[in-house]
């Protein structure tokens, strides 16, 4: 049944026999994107026709990663913009965690609601609302004032508006879970030995939260970078990555798209790594 | 002498309920002060109050002849030792202390030689480095109260702070924290549920309950005159028999049980004749076998129930004819080895070790007698 | 705590104002907006005014009603499954494998959801299409002579669902696992409980919160999810999504996109609702 209880050969071997398919079924069409990009083909698929690392910075007709103007702009996009979305969603969503968990007020529990909120909420549904209802302001500035107000309209900083809409409820998440295990008898201490509020929260309270701030900002960074469904409504001039790299992926293209991948899934591991240990860390302290 | 710290008439409410009820106490500079009370009985709430994290209801609290209302806690000239220490975890040993020194604006230099003072003068100089979480259960306790002394506060206030540790180093920690409070000088508020901390360390002891204060005075006076029925139960240990004063013929008074029992006592305080009272007489004040020449003395044949081994606080319990449950100090000299379970002995006391209150009928303990 | 100082309050302000701002501007506005323009007459009619004729469209037309109801279906179908996989992996890692293993898993089994969903179906794009590796291996041992197009139909889409939302379903349930004492299967085994009666009256309902919360996530992500159904999905069995996706961009017909939005929003609405009233939780408890 568990570890400590004798188990049959049978039930610990289907059951193994069974976790190994999972992983499998986890693991097998990243592996698979990852070997094809080094695959000398024009398509992303077998037979393998030899090493390359063509579709990384081949030139011609077999265009690399590192030579494709069009993807490296959306990559500088996404990457912009996941340094905007992870900046502003972090302060944001430590300041929601602080007024969560350590202040009352009137209708407090609605407004926690309110914040929650977009994690059920389908991001489709984010996109349409921010798009209509910046549209709807955009155009009311632009007929009664003659004021254009164009970064609300689809464009950067509308994405990111629109990324950072809910994104700062995964990092509060994240923060509040760290403020709630904080011993407030610490800021108390703090206060009798002279500190004022500011200083409180400066020496004390952040510096406590520390590895849960670079935990949301990890997260945020690449909740924003593949984010899709609502970026998909808000996009202007400038694409970012996952939103350039869609039309590709569905009409069939050059393993160049699988070269992207193996660099994402390798950079994203490593930031995972990152964020685990920093999580165990902040488990042993 | 100065006074240090004067609470007058301090009040705490929380809606209906009153948590420090009419407190008043002055502790004068240099002493230190115990307050000394069961869980529950509102001493958290007063220090907290004299700390600045709570506000009072009625009444006021002076430092040094200033009145604290409206002075918040990070204003007051007073520092606290938390329960459970609140050292931050964030920062080394050094940066705990300096916190305050830096909150005041003092120079690097200036706040590192005040830091290693203070660090020799707890005993610590090689600690200025080390993580909080690298400490001793009772170098965490020194590095809490040191963090505090570096401010020179007029008063420090001790929210059992031994309570964490364990028994042994308990009883080492009360000594060292005397020696230090003698050392330094600094006016100390201790508050505490333990009586013996209370008892071995405090100029003075306040005993509180149920939100007011009981009784102020020395410790030994505590233990020799006290002075309610809470008191006497509360510090050390007490035989409570209960019973109706009355008076023989030759005036002298005597509690005489339910079972019309007589039990002779002289000193009666505010109780008249006719009066149900409570009788209390400490268990190291019975005599076993008492010689048989006493006059004027209690005495009575009784069972022995068990012998509770305990080492120096051994007891022996004894039930009289009557039924009533009697613990008895057995002394650990040898003289008294041959009592078993089980045999018929002797107990006496003089009429002068026991005191007696009015029954209120108020338990302190649902278990106890 | 000090309720009187002023300190508090203006730091109370510092921590308020943004929040609200945040949440009044782009979470509350954004809906009002939007359900305002469900009701609105579409803008090229030049008449502007309140009208139901968004929603009656709606029911008038087979297609979206149908597309409506099973992308509400096919969630279920699929939060299902992944319950009835998950349930067991969750099992096996915080029951079975030994203490080493299990650190090791518990990392091995996020980093695939730390890629983008993306790049995660475009992985069994080429796995699965005419011209992929399955198809490759199968004609090549001669075992299939013709390929076989496996993209594009539902069974396809339902995989991907459950591929790319399990996670949401396997993480809460860990949490809730991990905290079951061991003890409590010792006890009900030594005291001659049967495997099926200890998964049905020790260990579901102890973990019955865990579950639920990965149900409700899972089922909002697999409702609103849009590549996984546009990309493993065939031509004729649309996501509600893509409607809202075309109303918006291909038809340019905002108000009948925003009357599909909040078609959707109201049925997951109630789908949670009942599912929380059903358990006995709260959506406070279950986003934790």
């Amino acid at each position: 049944m568990i570890r400590s209880l004798p188990n049959s050969k049978l039930y610990t071997f289907s059951f193994t026999a069974f976790i190994v398919l999972y992983f499998f079924f986890l693991f097998a069409p990243l592996l698979i994107t990852c070997i094809l990009a080094f695959n000398n083909s024009m398509i992303p698929t077998l037979p393998w026709k030899g090493f390359t690392l063509d579709w990384f910075f081949g030139t011609g007709k077999k265009t690399g990663f590192f030579h494709d103007p069009i993807n490296l702009r959306a990559f500088g996009v996404s990457f912009r913009l996941a340094i905007a979305v992870s900046l502003m969603s972090t302060a944001m969503g430590t300041c929601a965690a602080f007024l969560f968990e350590q202040e009352n007020f009137p209708l407090k529990n609605v407004m926690y609601l309110l914040m929650i909120a977009p994690i059920v909420i389908p991001g489709v549904i984010l996109g349409i609302s921010i798009l209509s209802f910046t549209t709807t302001v955009a155009d009311f500035f632009k007929n009664n004032f003659g004021i254009r107000l164009d970064f609300i309209r689809p464009s950067f900083w509308l994405v990111a508006f629109g990324q950072f809409s809910f994104i700062s409820t995964y990092v509060c998440m994240v923060v509040s879970a760290r403020l709630k295990k904080f011993d407030r008898t610490l800021e108390d201490a703090a206060y009798n030995l002279g500190a004022n509020r500011f200083q409180v929260i400066w020496y004390i309270t952040l510096k406590y939260l520390r590895p849960s701030i670079i935990g949301g900002l990890a997260l945020s960074f690449l909740l924003s970078f593949e984010n899709f469904n609502t970026t998909m409504f808000l996009v202007g001039a400038e694409f970012p990555l996952p939103i350039a790299l869609f039309n590709r992926v569905r009409d069939g293209s050059t393993p160049v798209i699988n070269a992207i991948s193996f660099l994402l899934i390798f950079a994203t591991s490593v930031c995972a790594m990152v964020n685990l240990i920093l999580s165990r860390k902040k488990k042993e302290d | 002498m100065e006074i240090a710290l004067s609470v007058k008439n301090v009040v705490k409410k929380y809606g209906d309920f009153t948590a420090v009820n009419d407190v008043s106490f002055d502790v004068e500079d240099g002493k230190f002060f115990s307050i000394l009370g069961p869980s529950g009985c509102g001493k958290t709430t007063l220090l907290r109050m004299i700390a600045g994290f709570f506000e009072p209801t009625a009444g006021s609290i002076q430092i040094r002849g200033k009145d604290m209302a409206n002075v918040p806690p990070n204003k007051r000239p007073v520092n606290l030792v938390f329960q459970h220490l609140a050292l931050f975890p964030m920062m080394d040993v050094k940066e705990n202390i300096a916190f305050g020194l830096r909150r005041r604006g003092e120079k690097t230099p200036e706040v590192m030689k005040k830091v290693h003072n203070i660090l020799e003068r707890v005993g610590l100089p090689e600690y200025a480095d080390k993580r909080i979480d690298q400490l001793s259960g009772g170098q965490k306790q020194r590095i809490a109260i040191a963090r505090c002394l570096v401010l020179e506060p007029a008063v420090l206030l001790l929210d059992e702070p031994l309570g964490a540790l364990d028994l042994k180093l308990r009883e080492h920690m009360k000594v060292e924290l005397k020696k230090l409070q003698a050392e330094i000088g600094t006016t100390f508020v201790y508050i505490t549920h333990d009586q013996s901390e209370a008892m071995v360390m405090s100029d003075h002891v306040a005993v509180m309950n149920n939100g007011h204060f009981e009784q102020i005075d020395s410790p030994s006076n505590l233990y020799n005159n006290p002075a309610s029925s809470f008191v006497a139960m509360f510090v050390g240990n007490n035989n409570k028999v209960t019973g109706v004063l009355a008076k023989d013929d030759s005036g002298k008074f005597f509690v005489q049980d339910k079972n019309q029992l007589k039990y002779a006592i002289s000193t009666v305080k505010d109780c008249k004749e006719g009066d149900v009272v409570g009788m209390y007489t400490r268990p190291e004040a019975i005599i076993i076998n008492p010689a048989e020449d006493k006059t004027f003395f209690n005495r009575t044949g009784v069972h022995v129930k068990a012998v509770l081994f305990d080492g120096g606080n051994s007891r022996l319990l004894v039930v009289t004819p009557t039924g009533q449950e009697v613990l008895v100090a057995l002394p650990q000299n040898h003289q008294f080895d041959y009592i078993k379970k089980g045999d018929n002995i002797v107990i006496g006391w003089d009429p002068a070790s026991s005191v007696c209150f009015k029954e209120t009928g108020a338990k302190m303990y649902d278990d106890e007698i | 705590m000090m309720t009187k100082s002023k300190k508090l309050r203006w730091s109370f302000f510092v921590f308020f104002i943004p929040v609200f701002l945040w949440l009044l501007l782009l979470i509350v506005l954004p809906h009002i907006e939007l359900l305002r323009m469900s009701f609105a007459r579409p803008a090229y009619l030049k008449q502007p005014g309140f009208t139901f004729s968004n929603y009656i469209e709606f029911f008038k037309e087979p297609i979206y009603w149908n597309t409506f109801f099973r992308t509400a279906m096919y969630s279920i179908t699929v939060t299902m499954i992944v319950l009835i996989i998950g349930l067991p992996v969750a099992f096996y890692i915080t029951k079975i494998a030994s203490l080493k293993t299990r650190g090791f898993l518990t990392i091995l089994i996020l980093i695939p959801f730390w890629v983008s969903e993306l790049i995660r179906v475009y992985g069994w794009t080429i796995i699965l299409r005419e011209s992929g590796i399955i198809n490759h291996f199968m004609t090549k041992y001669g075992i299939w002579k013709q390929p076989i197009e496996m993209l594009y139909n539902d069974a396809a889409m339902i995989m991907g669902l459950v591929y790319t939302s399990i996670l949401f379903m396997v993480v809460p349930i860990i949490g809730v696992m991990d905290s079951l004492d061991n003890s409590l299967i010792e006890a009900a085994y030594d005291l001659g409980a049967k495997k099926t009666v200890i998964w049905r009256q020790i260990i579901i309902p102890h973990c019955m919160p865990g579950i639920i919360s990965g149900c409700i996530i899972v089922f909002m992500m697999v409702l609103g999810s849009y590549l996984t159904p546009n990309l493993m999905g065939g031509k004729n069995s649309m996501w509600f999504t893509e409607q809202i996706y075309n109303q918006f961009i291909l038809y340019r017909n905002w108000n009948m996109g925003s009357a599909f939005g909040f078609l959707l929003l109201f049925m997951s609405s109630i789908i949670i609702w009942v599912a929380l009233k059903l358990s006995g939780q709260s959506l406070k408890e279950v986003v934790k």
